[in-house]
């Protein structure tokens, strides 16, 4: 039961014009506030899922959107389908923008845009049987007569994806269905009414290692005989990587890397893609090698770092790529994992006035505390130093020094990376920005 | 990947555990014949029917399956926390207790200081409404009432600086945590009573990529900077090459076939790891691979060999008899593929035909 991606017919790989265009995307959502701060005219803070993304996607290609939960990828791929409205930005499918389209027109649209979802049990209604629950879009969309004809345009879609004999799972409820039957029925659902673009999120994740590859295979039987263009939203690399025609690698709303999946994988560029790639358990006990994984976890997106988001885990970060005073509190935090807790009892005091810096401040100011002196603080600067001296963080300190009863602490200023065009991959990192000179 | 069972034989390395000489101790946990099952209204699922093994000091062993074919429930089973209705029998030595006939209390005065859990959901197994030191406070002095306030902070602390969480963390609550560190504290808890068993349920299936690596690196510390014995079960099969010294491949409520994890992965003896290991994309993925049809029903499991429906090596003789247990090296395995020759009937080893195979239950 095998079959080769290479088995595809070479024009099946090679992407056509445009099905999609997005410019400038943006989805933020605000967050609830009390109605006394609104009353007093406190902003409550804005979670940006999407921040800015630029891709095209093209007619026949598979497109994976690749990232960690809190990358915002589901959210992209829910605004493609009109289900999430941006913010600002565009997305133009058909002469169209679909944030701007109102509901009427959305609904006539997703005929063409249509979503497999992650889980296959809950996205099939427990007590409609596979007619009704395939069948459903084709009476919303109008598009058949009478029973009859709507019987056989579901009987259709169950051949096409391998629920045969259809007549036995006409009558079948979601419950009596196996994890990898009940994806292919939502599969089903998903193309009956001849979509273009299938957005498939995950859909493959809550199934067993065993029948992913069936599922992933009838998905690429479906793309040839229908002509499909599918997004396939994963936080799976390896899947991407055997699915996808071209991948984009999305870390805290934005694209960190887009270009072709075979230059992606090859030759990763920005650090953060190759932490994902360093990280995919191997299960050949013969190819297991020591790997460096990048500290910490995705950052709140109500708060996201200075710059870079990406720059407080990347082993790589230099000067420019948005240091601030939160990363100091950081820096001492791991200090103190490795050296325990006499180490933190001593110098926790020290340094507690970054227990609340607000986020962006280049500039960290610390108070003497009573009884202590200016010269212990900055001596306590410079023991952390010697301590980690490879901890990316003092490449982007310009400099510590005692000012009036206070230590500062100055960081270089910071720059939101753009991306920058390196062979067909286009990657928003300094390292290969020719301006920013990166360290040697 | 590349199909294992064509690739060139490589040599096997000496392998922690059992195969490295057993230490003087002996095994921490032997479990023999263990079966449970829960009665349904159709009669009983047997859920694990059947599993022998053992557990070493110091040692992972990888649990691995599809999903319903009795992993889970072996692993709450030897904890004493299967639900009620649960049947089981047969025997899981802990040291002086069988774990099957022990009463419930002698149980639950092992769980903590003997035997840990570490489950899937952190967040659903610590209490929102108490601090990280309250379920540490909690923990130490319900296990060892006579530590002073100061030992249990010094001990909570340690437990969560080897995990990689800052001491300033200490009195925050599980909400101001992300998963990952959710799990980190999960595992710090489980192991600041210093157990020498734990049953690890699919600990990273809820993290994201970057999280579980991490996760996993410390569950493979674990074994070097404790004398834990982890039972780590997963449907990862690249989880198990990377942290577990020995694998037990679960089919249908048996063990099918187990060894050490090099050994297994490089040449696969039981049909079903050989196709679970085809199955697996990674990121040496060229073809796509897959084993029709599902685990069976446990109701009313396939006569002789459970496989023999979905297996493409199937004979006569495994729709007829269960197979013996073999071994060929330094794994144990439980098909008619390796004998013993004399127990096949004459014309057994003639290939099955797929329509007598019956009707499988399409993926």
């Amino acid at each position: 039961m095998s079959t080769s991606r290479e088995a595809l017919p070479v024009a099946e790989r090679v992407a056509g014009d445009t099905l999609m265009e997005l410019r400038d995307v943006e989805v933020h959502f605000q967050l609830r506030t009390s109605a006394l701060a609104r009353l007093i005219g406190g902003a409550g803070a804005t979670v940006k899922a999407v921040d800015g993304v630029n891709l095209t996607l093209r007619r026949g290609e598979v497109l994976g959107l690749v990232g960690e939960s809190g990358s915002g990828k589901t959210t992209l791929g829910r605004a493609l389908l009109g289900l999430v409205r941006p913010t600002s930005g565009a997305i133009r499918y058909a002469g169209q923008d679909i944030g701007r389209l109102p509901e009427r027109k959305l609904r006539r649209l997703r005929r063409k845009l249509q979503m497999v979802f992650q889980d296959p049990h809950a996205a099939l209604n427990p007590s409609m049987d596979l007619q009704t629950a395939i069948g459903h879009p084709l009476r919303i969309q109008k598009l058949v007569r009478n029973r009859a004809e709507e019987r056989a345009r579901v009987v259709e879609a169950l051949e096409r994806v391998g629920l045969t004999p259809p007549e036995q799972f006409l009558t079948k409820l979601p419950a009596e269905l196996s994890g990898g039957q009940k994806q292919r029925a939502v599969i089903a659902r998903a193309i009956i009414c001849g979509p273009e673009l299938l957005v498939a999120d995950e859909p493959i994740s809550m199934l067993d290692m065993s029948v992913r590859a069936r599922v992933l295979e009838l998905m690429l039987e479906l793309k040839r005989d229908m002509d499909l263009t599918y997004v396939y939203i994963t936080h799976d690399l390896a899947t991407a990587k055997f699915f996808c025609d071209r991948v984009a690698i999305m870390y805290l709303g934005r694209v960190v890397e887009v270009g072709p999946t075979d230059q992606i994988f090859s030759d990763p560029k920005h650090p953060y893609t190759r932490a994902l790639l360093a990280a995919v358990p191997d299960p050949d006990p013969e190819r297991q090698v020591p790997r460096d994984l990048p500290r910490g976890e995705i950052p709140d997106a109500a708060a996201p770092p200075h710059g870079c988001a990406f720059h407080p885990r990347c082993p790589k970060a230099f000067a420019p790529c948005g240091w601030e005073a939160r990363d100091l509190r950081a820096m001492f935090e791991r200090r103190w994992v490795r050296l325990g807790e006499e180490a933190y009892a001593e110098e926790a005091p020290l340094v507690s006035a970054l227990d609340g810096v607000d986020p962006g401040q280049e500039e960290a100011r610390l108070p003497v505390p009573s009884g202590r002196t200016a010269e212990e603080l900055v001596r306590l600067f410079d023991a952390a130093r010697q301590e980690a001296p490879d901890d990316p963080i003092w490449r982007g300190v310009a400099r510590v020094a005692a000012e009036d009863g206070a230590v500062v602490v100055r960081f270089h200023t910071g720059v939101d990376p753009a991306p920058v065009p390196v062979d067909q991959v286009s990657v928003a990192c300094h390292l290969y920005d020719p301006r920013l000179r990166p360290p040697a | 990947m590349t199909d294992p069972s064509s690739r060139s034989r490589v040599e096997v390395r000496p392998v922690r555990g059992p195969a490295a000489g057993p230490p003087p101790s002996g095994p921490v946990l032997t479990v023999r014949d263990l079966r449970v099952w829960y009665g349904t209204e159709s009669g009983p699922v047997r859920a694990v029917d059947g599993v022998s093994f053992e557990l070493w000091p110091g040692e992972t062993l990888g649990l691995v399956g599809e999903s319903g074919c009795g992993k889970s429930t072996l692993g709450r089973g030897l904890l004493g926390l299967l639900p009620a209705g649960a049947k089981v029998a047969g025997s899981a030595r802990y040291r002086d207790t069988d774990l099957v006939t022990a009463k419930p209390r002698e149980i639950r005065a092992l769980r903590g200081p003997h035997l840990g859990l570490i489950f899937q959901e952190p967040l659903t197994r610590l209490n929102p409404l108490l601090r990280i030191s309250d379920h540490f406070e909690e923990a130490l002095r319900a296990h060892e009432p006579d530590l002073s306030d100061e030992e249990i902070r010094r001990r909570a602390l340690e437990a969560l600086r080897s995990m990689g969480i800052p001491p300033t963390r200490y009195r925050a609550y599980p909400h101001e945590f992300s998963g990952g560190m959710r799990q980190r504290i999960m595992i710090a808890l489980a192991l600041v009573l210093r157990p020498s068993f734990v049953v690890a349920d699919e600990p990273t299936t809820a993290l994201d990529v970057l999280v579980e690596a991490q996760i996993i690196r410390i569950l493979a510390d674990l074994r070097r900077n404790y004398d834990t014995a982890l039972l780590f079960i997963t449907h990862n099969l690249g989880i198990v090459a990377e942290a577990c010294d020995r694998v037990a491949v679960m089919y249908a409520g048996r063990i099918v076939e187990q060894g050490p994890v090099r050994d297994v992965f490089a040449r696969p003896q039981h049909p079903y790891t050989r196709e679970l290991l085809r199955s697996t994309i990674s990121l040496s993925t060229t073809g796509l691979h897959y084993i029709p049809g599902a685990p069976p029903d446990l109701v009313q499991p396939p006569s002789g060999c459970r496989f023999h429906p979905r297996c493409p090596q199937a004979m006569r003789v495994c729709r007829e008899r269960f197979p013996r247990a073999t071994t060929v090296g330094e794994q144990r395995v439980e098909c008619w593929l390796h004998g013993p020759r004399e127990l096949i009937p004459d014309g057994g080893d003639e290939p099955l035909v797929r329509e007598e195979a019956g009707v499988v239950d399409e993926s």
